[in-house]
């Protein structure tokens, strides 16, 4: 017997899955600004001369890099409160536990992109008189950062997709959402269909507005888009 | 009163010393053509005059101040401040340009006022296009250096480092990555900065130009200067042999 597709229950439920997708938009925008943050003061800090500075930058970043997410997530918001006392909501463990772990991501991305700008760069930076951080800032970083656009726009769409293994402690995001209701409705097919219909059509929106911006910034004639 | 003087100059990298002990003043208005094979140590000079490349032994004196101070005898720190001040007052142009790529000409000509000398934007953007004007590319300010060709890149470069009013500027073989055709036009404008009175240190293989440019002519081997003199003892009647070599190699085929 064929399965009768029957989406009205879901499209009932609207208003829930636009609070669980408004919801997950939020711990991934958090994350992202507080990831690109704290990733460039650890991409600076590992890149540092001095060893007191780069070890302990290089640790979090492999720490990080290298546990899954769902432990990291536990270990935040169940472990902390027990070890330290730190009670933290489940938005605010979420939002930590993504932005340090996508710190560790972006700080191997900005050290690749800030070792890639050739020897020369800063030569002509500091010919002008620029200071270290002036050069970083004006003549680097720009450059960089261009280069490691797809490589951020990569860590944005998995990190939405990663935001998922909140629901574990109850966060309700998007497929938290999906997932009440699914059981309420006795609809999950229809119900995850559509879950991850929204999901590729945010995702894929974000991929064309960042390819957009990629190419305006081609303008300069340096870019990875050819 | 001499504009730089350079005593004991040593540059070492790891155990290669590319620099042995070198001694060297220059004056207000003087320009020394610096010759010598490749490896003889003379782009190393010229990065270590401007602190490009810290100097592992020597003094260096500008305006008859030593720079930096003595740690240990022999040994001596510098601070970031005093150097980007020293990287100001003389001027660096690179073989490879070194133009800024995200900006345009004009943009990297401002740079170093906006940025190092904080000057407001529309003061900024009239200075540098009147240096732009000066190397002949007043109507490329808003070009992007991919769309420039190399000669078009070395005048910017020229221009961005004239922007800082320089007292001294050093010439890295400002035009040895160029075509052959687009040599002249940078020639040019380093030879017009010569009437102008300029010091300037020049790094070059163009002999001829070195002849008719420098006021004094230093060869280099070795890491020591070898022989010093004006274009006409230098380059005409080197008493060095290995001078004549040098030159008899340049020469071989000239017309």
């Amino acid at each position: 017997m064929a399965y009768q597709w029957d989406f009205t229950p879901v499209l009932a439920n609207a208003p829930l899955l636009a609070q669980g997708l408004l919801n997950t938009l939020k711990v991934t925008g958090t994350s992202l600004v507080f990831g690109l943050a704290l990733g460039l003061a650890l991409a600076l800090l590992r890149l540092s001369s001095r060893r007191t500075f780069a070890w302990p930058a290089g640790l979090v970043i492999e720490v990080f890099r290298t546990t899954p997410p769902l432990v990291q997530l536990f270990w935040f918001f169940f472990a902390l409160p027990l070890l330290v006392g730190i009670e933290m909501t489940a938005f605010m463990a979420a939002v930590v536990t993504f932005s340090i772990q996508s710190a560790a991501f972006f700080a191997e991305v900005f050290r690749g992109g800030i070792v890639s700008i050739e020897r020369g760069q800063w030569d002509g930076a500091r010919a002008i008189g620029m200071n270290h951080g002036q050069a970083l800032r004006r003549i680097v970083l720009p450059q960089a950062v261009k280069r490691m656009i797809p490589a951020f726009m990569e860590r944005a769409i998995e990190l939405m997709k990663t935001t998922t293994l909140v629901a574990t402690i109850s966060y309700a995001d998007l497929l938290f959402a999906a997932n009440e209701i699914a059981q309420k409705t006795f609809r999950p097919l229809e119900t995850f269909t559509v879950a991850a219909l929204i999901y590729f059509v945010v995702i894929f929106a974000f991929s064309l507005v960042a390819r957009q911006f990629e190419r305006r910034l081609a303008v300069s004639g340096e870019s990875t888009v050819r | 009163m001499s504009l730089l003087r350079v005593t004991g100059l040593t540059k070492r990298f790891g155990t290669n010393e590319v620099l042995r002990s070198i001694d060297l003043e220059v004056r207000q208005g003087e320009r020394i053509a610096i010759l010598g094979a490749s490896g003889s140590g003379k782009s190393s000079l010229l990065r270590c005059l401007n602190f490009m490349e810290l100097p592992t032994a020597g003094v260096i004196e500008l305006d008859g101040q030593p720079l930096g101070r003595e740690r240990r005898p022999g040994e001596r720190i510098y601070r970031e401040s005093e150097l980007t001040q020293v990287r100001q007052r003389i001027g660096m142009v690179f073989q490879q340009f070194n133009l800024f790529p995200h900006m345009t000409a004009v943009g990297n000509v401002m740079e170093g006022l906006r940025t190092v000398r904080r000057m407001p934007k529309p003061a900024a953007r009239i200075r540098a296009e009147a240096e732009l004007k000066r190397v002949g590319l007043g109507d490329k300010a808003d070009a992007y250096p991919a769309h420039l060709s190399g000669g078009q890149k070395q005048r910017v470069a020229i221009a961005r480092a004239l922007a800082m009013d320089p007292e001294m500027l050093l010439f890295d073989e400002p035009t040895s990555a160029l075509d052959p055709e687009l040599v002249g036009e940078v020639l040019g404008v380093i030879r017009n900065l010569a009437d102008e009175g300029r010091t300037m240190l020049l790094v070059t293989h163009e002999l001829g130009f070195a002849y008719h440019v420098a006021t004094r002519v230093i060869f280099l081997a070795d890491g020591t200067i070898h022989e010093s003199g004006t274009p006409d003892e230098v380059l005409k009647n080197p008493r060095q042999e290995r001078t004549r070599a040098f030159l008899a190699s340049h020469k071989q085929y000239s017309l």
